[in-house]
């Protein structure tokens, strides 16, 4: 099962390249990985999806928490939370195609960021299926170029928070 | 305010940290902190032939005294030999400080001359590691680094030191923090009161109860709370490795050592027990065989301080976090005069673990006209009235130390559990003497491991470090043979040392006693003879029997009970 799991982190350098390490070395696969500071400047706000059991889940939760640069960890995935992620699509867009490219942009609530004779460039946000969704719709219709994916960012909904 | 230079505050921090030896090899990287430590006298530094050596040494000092080990090695080679030591410490969770020096932050990056990333090629072997980046947080850093490395698990900690911050031209403010908190570390110690009081209730009634110690309970000293609850309770006692002299070996309680070459009636117990009671074990690979098939009718109950080593391989039922001194004092409140709440269940528990007992299974031939590596052992226990600090490398000696010495105290058995280490034993028994001067200190080894840091002999000499070395000299890489053996139809693949050198001599040319022994005639009285030269390393270099395995021997893929117990013999 795919787990989206916060860290926040003591933004010191060589901080990540211990949360990444740690993946590698314990054989932990993580699908996407973002990091960035947070509104406190000494912290960096990690999220990480993986796939993982129960139990490897476990493992990866308390591995995370024994590393001492790390001050919280949460599993959102369980319980209701907001997931985003942005992707930058680079399409060919020529003649007839242009049309219909923004018209699928605008189902898919997409906007089209940069253009070129030849070239749109989409951005979308939203969930990982639904970019997903987003770009094999795209494929269909014209051909994609290049993609960049933000990884996925999340919180947990209401009253629930994670701060140090 | 006092005004120091980097260099000077590194070796003032250590001072006033309380550190009295450190054990290291100067370079380019360091040299201005060996002029410090040479201008600045209350720590002694002792010189080893090699870094790996080094960090063994620290390794054995902390594992004899419990106190922090310190390395100091200079960069780039200096930094990558330590590693196997910084590996070693971190498997059997020692507290340990590793300065290393750095290139100077400039030319980081630029792969300069003994440049390395020590914080990256360090990283999966270390607790927590540090890069100074300016010379006036050394004081506060070094706090850090002594607090991590010897609170919750310990480990080692790296601080990497690069040149511009140590130069002695440039002086700061110094000032020794006297505490330090870290909002994101705080190891967890004294345990969840209502997981106790269920793990209380589960222990009293237990019907077939084991108590399984490991190293946490010679790291948190809590021997003679587990003797309490043993004796109270009468639970039987089993160790792994790591754990020998938590329990008195020699106890009636005491089952020995578990696992791949634990004793019968130890794995006996296990696989048939109801409750596993863990105090500071990680139900790592060799003390479970296959855990699909581990101890089918146990209740788990575990204490560790690390969470991450609850329900990792094995699943717990009733885990509890925290220092094992705390909770077993916590438990013992509890349980005060009470007793098992079954004593007719407890009565036919002990003929079980009897039965299996009898079977004696470190019986060994000794009709032979070989010497056999067990007799060496037992004599040497004799000889040394099971009071000796015992360092191992690793291989068939490790195990026959293991089994045939038993440990009444602990901190007395110094060996590479985790990691399994060749060539740790002489520089770890050098680090033991040295912290423990008026004691016996025997490092039992073997002919394939003495020669992985056999140079220290040379620092033995420069230190005066009067340790024993027992080389149980069978010609052979003797467990890979025995696994060739038992494993791969006896083809025995590179295991066979063919020019194995004169130890003796050897020994003699470092300037120490050497010693043959290939007569089992003689074994005791020359023995006897070595161990009496207080003041003299004595190599002594006992020719074995070769064709000697290690039993019992658990069958791979198989539950705790199924063993070999001799060549021809399963259980």
């Amino acid at each position: 099962m795919r787990r989206i799991i916060c860290v926040l982190l003591e933004n010191q350098p060589g901080a990540l390249s211990r949360v990444v390490g740690l993946f590698s070395q314990r054989g932990y696969n993580i699908e996407t990985l973002t990091v960035a500071p947070t509104d406190d400047e000494t912290l960096s706000r990690l999220t990480v999806s993986v796939e993982a059991d129960e139990k490897v889940l476990e493992q990866i939760e308390k591995q995370l928490h024994k590393l001492i640069d790390v001050l919280k960890v949460s599993n959102i995935t369980e319980s209701a939370h907001i997931e985003r992620e942005v992707a930058l699509i680079k399409v060919k867009a020529e003649g007839n195609m242009r049309e219909e490219i923004k018209r699928t942009a605008d189902i898919f609530r997409g906007q089209i960021v940069d253009v070129t004779s030849g070239l749109y460039t989409v951005q979308m946000v939203g969930t990982s299926d639904k970019l997903d969704a987003f770009v094999t719709a795209l494929g269909e219709t014209t051909k994609v170029i290049e993609v960049s994916r933000s990884g996925v960012v999340g919180l947990a909904r209401g009253e629930k928070v994670m701060k140090a | 305010m006092e005004m120091l230079s980097g260099a000077s505050m590194i070796v003032r921090s250590l001072i006033d940290e309380g550190v009295e030896h450190i054990f290291g090899y100067p370079g380019g990287s360091v040299l201005d902190i060996y002029d410090a430590l040479h201008q600045n006298s209350g720590i002694e530094h002792i010189l080893v032939r090699h870094e790996q050596a080094a960090v063994h040494m620290a390794d054995g000092y902390a594992r004899a005294t419990g106190d922090v080990g310190v390395v100091l090695v200079t960069s780039g080679p200096g930094a990558t030999n330590a590693i196997t030591g910084i590996a070693t410490a971190y498997m059997d969770s020692i507290p340990m400080v590793v300065l290393s020096g750095q290139v100077p932050s400039t030319l980081i990056g630029n792969d300069a001359f003994q440049e390395c990333d020590m914080i990256g090629i360090s990283r999966p072997v270390v607790k927590h590691s540090f890069l100074v980046t300016d010379a006036k947080d050394i004081p506060e850093i070094i706090k850090k680094a002594f607090y991590l490395a010897s609170t919750g698990r310990p480990g080692p900690v790296v601080v990497d030191l690069p040149k511009d911050c140590l130069n002695p031209a440039v002086l700061h403010e110094y000032q020794y923090p006297k505490d330090i908190k870290m909002r994101s570390y705080n190891p967890t110690t004294s345990g969840h009161k209502g997981q106790i009081r269920r793990g209380v209730k589960a222990l009293l009634g237990a019907k077939k109860p084991v108590l399984y110690v490991g190293g946490g309970a010679v790291i948190s000293g809590c021997d003679q709370q587990i003797m309490k609850i043993a004796e109270q309770l009468n639970i039987p006692v089993v160790s792994t490795l790591m754990g020998l002299g938590a329990f008195p070996g020699t106890h009636k309680n005491s089952l020995g050592m578990l696992g791949m070459h634990g004793c019968y009636e130890a794995n006996m117990a296990m696989h048939h027990c109801d409750l596993i009671f863990g105090i500071g074990v990680r139900f790592d690979d060799r003390t479970t065989n296959n855990v699909e098939k581990y101890c089918p009718n146990a209740t788990v109950l575990h204490i560790d301080i690390d969470p991450s080593s609850i329900s990792k391989t094995i699943k717990v039922d009733i885990p509890i976090v925290g220092s094992a001194d705390n909770i077993l004092d916590h438990m013992l409140d509890i349980i005060g005069e009470q007793t098992n709440q079954d004593p007719s269940a407890n009565a036919s528990w002990w003929k079980d673990v009897e039965t299996w007992r009898a079977k004696d299974s470190l019986a060994y031939d000794t009709s032979s006209e070989k010497i056999k590596p067990q007799q060496v052992i037992e004599v040497l226990h004799k000889l040394t009235n099971g009071d000796a600090y015992v360092s191992s490398d690793v291989g068939q000696h490790q195990m026959f130390a293991a089994l045939y010495y038993p440990f009444n105290k602990p901190r007395r058995w110094i060996n590479s559990g985790g990691l399994g280490t060749m060539g740790f034993g002489l520089p770890a028994a050098m680090g033991v003497k040295m912290a423990k001067p008026d004691d016996t200190v025997v490092c039992v080894t073997g002919d394939g491991s003495i020669q992985m840091n056999i140079q220290e002999l040379s620092t033995a000499l420069q230190y005066d470090t009067p340790v024993k070395i027992i080389n149980l000299n069978n010609r052979f890489l003797g467990m890979v043979k025995q696994w060739q053996d038992m494993i791969y139809s006896g083809r025995h693949s590179h295991s066979y040392m063919d020019s194995v050198p004169n130890f003796a001599k050897i020994a003699e040319a470092y300037g120490h006693v050497g010693m043959t022994i290939t007569n089992p005639a003689e074994l005791e009285s020359k023995l006897a003879e070595a161990l009496a030269m207080k003041d003299k390393l004595v190599f002594v270099d006992i020719n074995v029997d070769e064709t000697e395995h290690v039993y019992p021997m658990q069958i791979r893929g198989g539950s705790m009970d199924e063993m070999w117990l001799s060549k021809t013999e399963k259980s």
